[in-house]
C-alpha cells in the first residue's frame, strides 16, 4: 500500500504487549499528530469525555468495528462497510484517511484526506493513545476539541425556530441533498444544533474557507442561524 | 371545469352543504397552473405541493416527459455525463407530492377569464399562474438561421436532441477541421454557457482531432469567467481556439446552412461544425399572454408577479428580474420566493422577505472546475446583487478538482430540490 508496510509490521508484532501510548510512538509522532488533528477537531472528538458530534467520538476507534454505536447516525455506506467486516484497523485507518471515499464510496466523512505519509502516521500515533482503555487516560487534555469561534452562551442559547429554518433551508437544498446524501457537497442533515451554529458563525465571520459558504451565511442573522440548526439537526 | 362546477352547484342544493366541507374532495381548493417543468416550474410545483399540504390544486404543464437539463448539458458534449444521466421524469412530483402532471404544451392564456389553453384542447382555470417558460430564439437575430436551420446548425441550447445532433457532428469532423460558434448577445441563458461549451468542445478535439481548430464569433466585448476561461484555454488547449469579438467583426455574422459557411465582417469561411446560439427571448407564452415589454417579461423581485398582471408570476430565464444572472439556480431560487407568495396569498400562510442566491460551476477541463455566485435581495425597483464571488486565476489543481466535485454535488443536490 505504501512505505508504511514495515510500521504495521513492526506494530503488529508487539500488539498486546505494549500501552496504548508506547504504541501511538512506534506509528508516528504523537505530539506532532495531535496539531494534524486540528483538523479532524470541528466534526470528532477524542479525550475523556469525548462525544458524539457532527462525526462519532474516537476513544477506542483502534479494532472497533465500523458503524459500531448504536447512538450515533451513521451513513449507509458506513453501515454497510460495517455489515462488510470493515475494522478500524491501523491499515484501513490509514486508508480512509488517505481518501475516506475510495474506501469507503457514499460516507459522509466530508474530508479530502491526508495526503501526506507523515501527517497521517502522526495522527494515527495521537488517536493509538486512545485506543487501548479510553475510559481510563491519565491526564490527557480533555476532549481535543478545537475552538472555531468563540460564540458568547447567549447566542449559542437562541433557540431556533424550526418553521423559519424550513424556509430558510430552501436556499441551503439548491445544493445540500435532503436525503443526506453527500457526493461533492457535504450532507448537514442531523447535526448536533450546536455544530452547526459554530460551523456557519465560522463562515459568517469568514474563518472557514469556502466563498460559496462565507456569502450565504454572511447574511443570516443569529436568529436565522439557531433556525436552520433546529430545522436540519432534526432531520433524519 | 368553471362551467361544470357551476352547473354542478346549481343541480344539487344537497352536494353544496359538501363541498364546503374542507378539502374533502379537494373541491374549492385555490388552483395554481405552472408552466414549463425546469428549474423554475418544477421547484414551484414541488414546494406550493409540498409546502401548502395539499390546500392548494398544482397542475404542472410541459411538453416534455424526459425533461434534459440544459444546466451539465455541455459536460455531456465532452463525454463526462451520459444523457441519460441529466434526464429526469416527473413520477415523483405526481406520485410523492400530487402534483397534476400534464404533458401538454400550453398555447394561449386568457387573463380576465384566468384560463390556459393546452394544444390538446383542454382549458385550466387558474386563481395564480406561474410561467416557467424558458427561453426561445429572436426571429432574425442571425441572418441565415432560424430554427428550420438548426439541424444544420444546432443550437444545443435547450437539452436533448439538440444535445446529441451537436455532440454526433463533433464526432463526425473530418481531421484538422473547423467547429464555429456564433454566440450570443445579453442577455442569455447561462451566463458562462457558451464558453464552457467551447471548453468541452476543446476537450474532445485535443483527443481525437488534435488538428481541429474553433473558432468564437462573439458580439459581446467581455464574457462572464472571462479571465479564468481565457487562462484555462491557454494552458489545456493553447492554439486550438480563437475568438473574434465586436473589434474583429464578432457582431457583423451571417450564416448559410447550406453551404455550410459563417460570414464574419463580409468575410466567407467554410467549417464543419457550426453552433448558432441566436439572441435569446422570453418562451413565447409570455408574449401570448401580453406580459412582455421587449423581449423579456418584468416581474416584482419581491414576488416574482409580473408588473402586467400579479396574476401571474414570472420565473427564471423569462424574467426580466434586474441582477440575478439567466441559469437554473437563479429560477430554482426565484421560484421558492414565488411559491411562499403564492401560497401566502391564497392560503393565508406567513411570507417571509424574498432572498436570492446564484452560483455558477463551469468545467474548464478535467478537474478543472471554476464557479461564480452572488446573493440578491428585493429591492422595489429589482432584485439587486448584495454579495458575490468568483474564482480566481492561478488556482491549485486540488481546489479546481474540488470545485467540480461540488458541481457534482450542486446537480444531484438542485435536481433531487426540482424533481423530489
Amino acid at each position: 500500500m505504501r512505505g508504511g508496510l514495515a510500521a504495521i509490521v513492526i506494530w503488529g508484532a508487539l500488539t498486546g504487549a505494549a500501552p496504548a501510548e508506547e504504541e501511538g510512538r512506534r506509528i508516528g509522532d504523537p505530539v506532532r499528530g495531535a496539531e494534524v488533528f486540528g483538523q479532524c477537531a470541528a466534526c470528532h472528538e477524542v479525550g475523556p469525555g469525548a462525544r458524539h458530534r457532527v462525526g462519532p467520538h474516537l476513544n477506542g476507534i483502534f479494532g472497533r468495528k465500523a458503524a459500531r454505536f448504536d447512538d450515533f447516525r451513521y451513513s449507509d455506506g458506513i453501515r454497510r462497510a460495517g455489515r462488510d467486516g470493515l475494522t478500524w484497523d491501523l491499515e484501513h485507518l490509514d486508508a480512509y484517511l488517505t481518501n475516506p471515499k475510495t474506501l469507503v464510496s457514499g460516507t459522509r466523512m466530508n474530508f479530502r484526506g491526508l495526503k501526506d505519509r507523515r501527517d497521517r502516521d502522526d495522527v494515527l500515533a495521537y488517536l493509538r493513545q486512545f485506543s487501548d482503555n479510553p475510559s481510563d487516560i491519565p491526564e490527557a487534555a480533555p476532549t481535543a476539541r478545537k475552538v472555531e469561534v468563540e460564540l458568547p452562551p447567549e447566542v449559542l442559547a437562541i433557540m431556533g425556530d424550526p418553521d423559519y429554518g424550513e424556509y430558510l433551508s430552501s436556499e441551503c437544498t439548491t445544493c445540500h441533498q435532503i436525503d443526506g446524501d453527500a457526493e461533492g457537497i457535504p450532507a448537514i442533515i442531523g447535526w448536533p444544533e450546536e455544530d452547526f451554529v459554530l460551523a456557519m458563525h465560522a463562515y459568517r465571520r469568514k474563518i472557514r474557507p469556502h466563498p460559496v459558504m462565507q456569502m450565504m451565511a454572511g447574511r443570516l442573522s443569529d436568529e436565522e442561524i439557531a433556525a436552520l440548526a433546529a430545522y436540519f439537526g432534526a432531520l433524519e | 371545469m368553471t362551467l361544470n362546477r357551476r352547473k354542478f352547484l346549481g343541480t344539487s342544493a344537497g352536494m353544496a352543504a359538501a363541498l364546503s366541507a374542507p378539502a374533502v374532495l379537494g373541491a374549492g381548493r385555490p388552483r395554481v397552473v405552472v408552466i414549463g417543468g425546469g428549474a423554475g416550474g418544477a421547484t414551484a410545483a414541488r414546494y406550493l405541493a409540498k409546502d401548502s399540504k395539499g390546500a392548494i390544486d398544482v397542475t404542472l404543464v410541459e411538453p416534455t416527459r424526459t425533461y434534459f437539463t440544459c444546466f451539465f448539458s455541455n459536460l455531456y458534449l465532452g463525454g463526462f455525463r451520459t444523457l441519460d444521466s441529466i434526464g429526469h421524469t416527473y413520477g415523483t412530483l405526481a406520485a410523492q407530492f400530487g402534483v397534476n402532471v400534464v404533458h401538454d404544451w400550453a398555447v394561449g392564456i386568457d387573463r380576465d377569464a384566468r384560463t390556459v389553453s393546452l394544444a390538446g384542447g383542454a382549458m385550466l382555470p387558474y386563481d395564480r399562474l406561474i410561467l416557467s417558460p424558458g427561453i426561445d430564439f429572436v426571429d432574425g437575430a442571425v441572418p441565415g438561421w432560424d430554427v428550420t436551420a438548426q439541424n444544420r446548425m444546432p443550437h444545443a441550447y435547450k437539452a436533448g436532441s439538440q444535445s446529441e445532433l451537436l455532440r454526433a457532428q463533433i464526432a463526425a469532423m473530418p481531421q484538422g477541421g473547423v467547429f464555429a460558434m456564433v454566440a450570443p448577445p445579453n442577455p442569455y441563458r447561462c451566463p458562462p454557457g457558451p464558453y464552457e461549451r467551447i471548453s468541452m468542445v476543446a476537450h474532445v478535439l485535443r483527443d481525437t482531432n488534435p488538428s481541429a481548430k474553433i473558432l468564437i464569433a462573439d458580439p459581446k466585448p467581455k464574457f462572464s469567467k472571462q479571465a479564468l476561461f481565457e487562462e484555462g484555454w491557454q494552458k489545456h488547449y493553447g492554439g486550438m481556439i480563437d475568438r473574434l469579438g465586436p473589434d474583429f467583426g464578432g457582431d457583423d455574422v451571417a450564416v448559410d446552412p447550406d453551404a455550410m459557411t459563417l460570414n464574419v465582417d463580409g468575410e466567407e469561411i467554410k467549417v464543419d461544425v457550426c453552433n448558432v446560439i441566436p439572441a435569446m427571448k422570453a418562451g413565447r407564452i409570455c408574449d401570448l399572454a401580453g406580459i412582455t415589454e421587449g423581449n423579456w417579461a418584468p416581474v416584482d423581485g419581491h414576488t416574482m408577479q409580473s408588473r402586467v398582471d400579479p396574476n401571474i408570476h414570472v420565473l427564471g430565464d423569462a424574467a426580466a428580474q434586474g441582477d440575478m444572472p439567466k441559469s437554473g439556480f437563479s429560477a430554482n431560487s426565484q421560484a421558492k420566493v414565488a411559491a411562499m407568495a403564492v401560497r401566502g396569498a391564497l392560503t393565508g400562510s406567513k411570507v417571509f422577505p424574498a432572498k436570492f442566491s446564484n452560483t455558477c460551476w463551469s468545467l474548464i477541463d478535467t478537474d478543472d472546475g471554476v464557479k461564480v455566485g452572488a446573493t440578491y435581495e428585493a429591492t422595489d425597483e429589482k432584485i439587486a446583487k448584495v454579495d458575490g464571488f468568483i474564482s480566481q486565476t492561478g488556482e491549485d489543481a486540488d481546489l479546481r478538482a474540488a470545485t467540480y466535485e461540488e458541481s457534482i454535488g450542486w446537480y444531484a443536490g438542485i435536481t433531487q430540490d426540482m424533481f423530489g
